[in-house]
């Protein structure tokens, strides 16, 4: 097993594209760790660069105790799940298992008994003479993540793993690989850019946009106190409302109304200070009545989520999302207060986007 | 775990230069050498052949005798005697008219007739025709030329039966006809191809428009058809010409006889160099054979260029 | 004669015969068609010529090597298997069969396995000015055509030592091969995901082990239909042995034809006619089988 070690990692394109910049990170023995963020931040180029599959160009990389940064990537320790899998089309499940055992000199016959043994791991049994071509997308996942921890990886790496599942198999196949990863204790690091996926699977999570990281820190911190707006607006499954405000007096002023400074802000913020005030749609309640601290608002769209209702409220100029119960739920056009949850907001500066406090 | 990895640190710390876009780990050197035996083929069997052909041109090289073994540098001399004979003239216009006939009119348009007629056909007879043209293109040269000696036979060829002329010695009263007709015959199927794919890329809507309208089938040929597949047309015409104009195989028929009549510039170089061991002469022509494919290949170059930018 | 299918009788087929239209217009529209009509018919009489034309020699080839008596009229044969049996004891024959193979399959496999490893390495490695070398080597194999080339090759071959050996043949072959053959795989090449070798070399795989195990198998289609090609095109080729070779224990199928009916005095028709079918069965066989199954491309088509 072994951890991972980044330093001023920096991995230029030839053009000058910086697909990753100047990226610190370390990743520690056995977690699964997650790297999140919108398409073409540099997600595929981090994992690439710590496979040995992308040169890089500056900083170093260490696996365990190894200075790897410019290791070949046969010797790294590191498996990788693609996200076509790259299954070979010309060798069956068995030797497509085998592969990796292959290229290590073991003997047939032993390959073959630990392809078994790890396709049962995954429920592969009976698959082991098909070709990929014959298999669904659940299964070809699953054979792909066998050939890859088949040899036992200290590392093992995922690019969007369950991209190409449909959303009922994609449910189930995060459980599976949850358990997998949990029953194998290896490092895992996995791309992906939804943000649920994430937050449902990693230990820890790291935010990356235009290469370069934002925020690294549990699903729970990450979700509850992000470091900036980019991060605020990226996790969750409905984006929360961001919206500028100043600071008036001891409390904040967005639009005519008025809301207390956020707890843990007193103190870090001057009068007149420009601000963004933030709260996840989740942690505003709606109410027809008047109420301290709520700001008068007028629904325009009503959307059901299911087993709650996902309200867009005019507010003045200002416009807020709200998750409402499913039995409160109100009409287009009514007027009512929307109320934060005090201790549940944050505060931003206007300026560097950075989370105050 | 980590006995899986057998390379000690330190060499995987030694800088190693891997481009950012080399997906198996070739490396350049390696690159190179996977290259290489390709390339030194090619540079030795088509590449030097071209260049040396200038130097050869300029010497007085001959199959045998003295200057076999020491030839001698003459300069411009073989391309003087060569544009001064007026054999070498006669040859370069039988050239001109076996490629403007037997090529760009005769493949051209029988290959566009055939594409056309076939073109709303389905079933066996379209794969008749179709195999039939195909099978001559892909026969061998020399089954393909003595099939056109029986066919042409003076006594008992076919050709004579149908048209009641017997005793007509066609390849000596009309060599050049027949070497024509042959390689027309040899050759359409490419065209033919050509233009069924380009014709089955004209938009069908567009044909309907004109018919709405009232055009005739020639009018419906001139206002959508050739407009739209006019780069098809470039492309075959300059192929066909490059590829007429380097065909060997009117040699199998008629040996570029009776008299040189059908002694077309690639059957001359051949008589001039190999039987009649005059290779630098011989190589003086090819070099302005050479010149003229170069000339026929950028134009296609262009044309195609010219295709894909738009 | 009476046997000759006549196939491009088709056009007349599609001629639909004029509707009446309308009483008012139908002086004008008379006339127009039966001009459209008469210009059909004798569109179809063009066309029917045509097809006759190809058809003739075809026939010949088809008919004649199954007739006791051949002769140079096509005629229904007097059916018999003899012209083989005869051809199998003719020693130059079969052995011109054999030499046209061994010349093919040689140039196949040098043409195959240089052509293969250049293409891989073109398309996973960027080298400055790639696709200018790779159009340069295409335009310089349409350019340096067997002809236009044929003297100095003949001379470097004879200073080379390898004047009527197979050596010397298969090296021209495959030099005026090779660029067509690269480019062809080359497109092949880049279109097999490059995850496959990625994925081979995480697990330590270097770069010959990946060509092995992961690149050849995938890319079997593509270079079986590069072998098979070329065959095809060494297998008819007359100019590169015909003036390379000299001794007639060597020559190919494509020169012995050739020989068969220009030196023998009184051409053996039972023979040669039997010789040419079998001589041509392998290339058309094939042709029909790959033209059936992949469609009919040209890939730049040279044909040298
Ligand atoms: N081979 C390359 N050459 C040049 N630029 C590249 C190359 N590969 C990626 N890039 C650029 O680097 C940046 C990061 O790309 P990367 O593939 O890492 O994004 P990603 O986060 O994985 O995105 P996605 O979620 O869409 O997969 C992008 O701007 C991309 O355009
Ligand atoms: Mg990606």
């Amino acid at each position: 097993m072994a951890g991972i070690t980044a330093t001023q990692l920096v991995k230029e394109y030839p053009g000058g594209v910086r697909g990753v910049d100047e990226i610190d990170v370390e990743i520690t023995d056995g977690e699964f760790f997650a790297l999140l963020g919108p398409s073409g931040c540099g997600k595929t180029t981090l994992l690439r660069s710590i496979a040995g599959l992308e040169a890089i160009t500056s900083g170093t990389l260490v696996i365990g105790d190894r200075d790897v940064t410019n290791a070949e990537p046969g010797v790294r320790g590191v498996a990788m799940v693609f996200q076509d899998y790259a299954l070979f089309p010309h060798m069956d499940v068995g030797d497509n298992i085998a592969y990796p055992m292959r290229i290590k000199r073991v003997k047939r016959d032993e390959r073959r008994s630990t392809a078994e043994r790890v396709g049962d791991g995954l429920s592969l049994q009976g698959l082991i003479e098909r070709r990929p071509g014959q298999l669904s997308g659940g299964q070809q996942q699953r054979v792909a993540l066998a050939r890859a921890v088949a040899t036992t990886p200290d590392v093992l790496l995922l690019d969007e793993p369950l991209s190409n599942l449909d959303a009922r198999l994609r449910l189930e196949a995060r459980t599976f690989l949850k358990e997998l990863q949990r029953d194998l204790g290896v490092t895992t690091v996995f791309v992906t850019h939804d943000q649920a996926e994430a937050l449902a699977l990693a230990d820890r999570i790291a935010v990356m946009r235009a290469g370069k990281l934002q925020q690294i820190g549990t699903p729970r911190e990450v979700f509850q106190r992000p470091n900036n707006t980019f991060v605020a607006g990226f996790i969750g499954s409905t984006p929360m409302n961001l919206v500028p405000a100043t600071v008036e007096g001891g409390s904040i002023a967005i639009g005519d109304a008025r809301v207390p400074v956020p707890v843990g802000t007193e103190g870090l913020v001057r009068d007149g200070q420009a601000v963004i005030w933030g709260i996840r749609p989740e942690y505003l309640r709606w109410s027809p009545t008047e109420q301290p601290g709520g700001i008068p608002a007028v629904v325009s769209v009503v959307e059901n989520l299911g087993a709650s209702v996902l309200i867009a409220v005019h507010a003045g100029e200002l416009k807020f999302q709200v998750v409402v119960p499913e039995d409160q739920e109100p009409a287009p056009g009514d007027r009512g207060w929307i109320v934060p949850q005090a201790p549940k907001t944050l505060l931003f500066d206007a300026e560097s986007t950075q989370r105050i406090g | 775990m980590t006995t899986t990895v057998t390379t000690p640190a330190g060499s995987a710390i030694a800088p190693r230069r891997r481009r950012a876009d080399d997906v198996a780990g070739l490396g350049k050197a390696r690159a190179g050498i996977f290259v290489a035996p390709a390339l030194i083929i090619i540079g030795l069997f088509l590449l030097f052949p071209a260049v040396w052909t200038i130097w050869l041109g300029s010497t007085d090289y001959r199959l045998t005798g003295l200057q076999a073994a020491s030839p001698e540098f003459v300069g411009l001399d073989n391309y003087v005697e060569a544009l001064t004979d007026p054999s070498f003239w006669n040859s370069l216009w039988l050239t001109l008219i076996f490629v403007l006939f037997s090529g760009i009119i005769g493949q051209t348009l029988i290959g566009f007739g055939l594409a056309w007629s076939v073109r709303n056909i389905h079933g066996w007879t379209k794969s008749l025709i179709e195999g039939l043209v195909l099978a001559a293109w892909v026969i061998p040269a020399s089954v393909a030329s003595f099939l056109w000696l029986v066919l042409l036979d003076r006594r008992s060829g076919t050709v004579n039966g149908l048209l009641g002329t017997q005793g007509t010695a066609w390849l000596i009263d009309h060599p050049m006809e027949s070497i024509i007709i042959f390689n027309i015959w040899v050759g359409t199927a490419f065209s033919m191809q050509l233009f069924s794919s380009a014709l089955s890329a004209v938009p069908p809507s567009q044909i309907e428009s004109a018919k709405m309208v009232g055009a005739s089938g020639w009018q419906q040929l001139r206002d959508v058809i050739v407009p739209n597949i006019k780069g098809h047309i470039l492309t075959n015409t300059l192929l066909i010409t490059l590829w007429t104009f380097n065909t060997f195989t009117p040699y199998l028929v008629t040996a570029g006889g009776p008299n040189g009549k059908t002694e077309i510039l690639s059957v001359y170089i051949y008589e001039t160099a190999i039987p009649g061991g005059q290779l630098g002469l011989g190589a003086a022509i090819s070099l302005i054979m050479l010149l003229i494919n170069l000339v026929i290949a950028l134009a296609y170059v262009r044309v195609s260029r010219g295709r894909t930018k738009r | 004669m009476t046997s000759t299918p006549t196939p491009t009788s088709t056009p007349t087929s599609t001629t639909t015969p004029p509707v009446a239209p309308p009483p008012n217009v139908r002086k004008v529209a008379a006339n127009a068609s039966l001009r459209h009509f008469l210009s059909r018919v004798a569109f179809a009489i063009v066309m029917t010529i045509v097809g006759v034309l190809f058809a003739l020699p075809m026939v010949w080839l088809v008919l004649a090597p199954f007739d006791a008596t051949p002769s140079l009229t096509l005629s229904w044969p007097d059916w018999t298997l003899d012209n083989f049996a005869r051809l199998f004891e003719n020693p130059y024959a079969l052995r011109s069969i054999g030499n046209s193979l061994l010349l093919g399959v040689a140039t196949m496999v040098i043409v195959v396995g240089f052509g293969a490893l250049a293409a891989y390495a073109m398309s996973r490695i960027r080298i400055p000015g790639r696709d200018g070398i790779l159009y340069g080597l295409l335009l310089l194999s349409s350019i340096v055509t067997g002809t236009a080339a044929m003297v100095p090759t003949f001379q470097i071959i004879t200073q080379l030592g390898l004047i009527n050996s197979y050596t010397g043949v298969v090296l021209v072959l495959a030099g005026g091969i090779l660029p067509t053959v690269i480019f062809i795989l080359k497109d092949f090449m880049d279109s097999i995901p490059k995850s496959y070798e990625e994925s081979a070399r995480l697990y330590g795989a270097g770069p010959f082990r990946i060509l092995r195990d992961v690149v050849a198998p995938i890319a079997r289609p593509g270079l079986a239909f590069i072998a098979i090609w070329t065959i095809v095109q060494v297998w008819g080729n007359f100019l590169v042995p015909f003036i390379l070779l000299r001794s007639p224990d060597l020559q190919p199928a494509a020169v012995v034809m050739y020989t068969f009916y220009t030196e023998s005095g009184q051409a053996d028709l039972r023979l040669i006619s039997a010789f040419a079918l079998l001589f041509s069965a392998p290339v058309l066989i094939i042709y029909f089988v790959v033209n059936r199954r992949y469609g009919f491309r040209f890939h730049g088509g040279i044909k040298s």
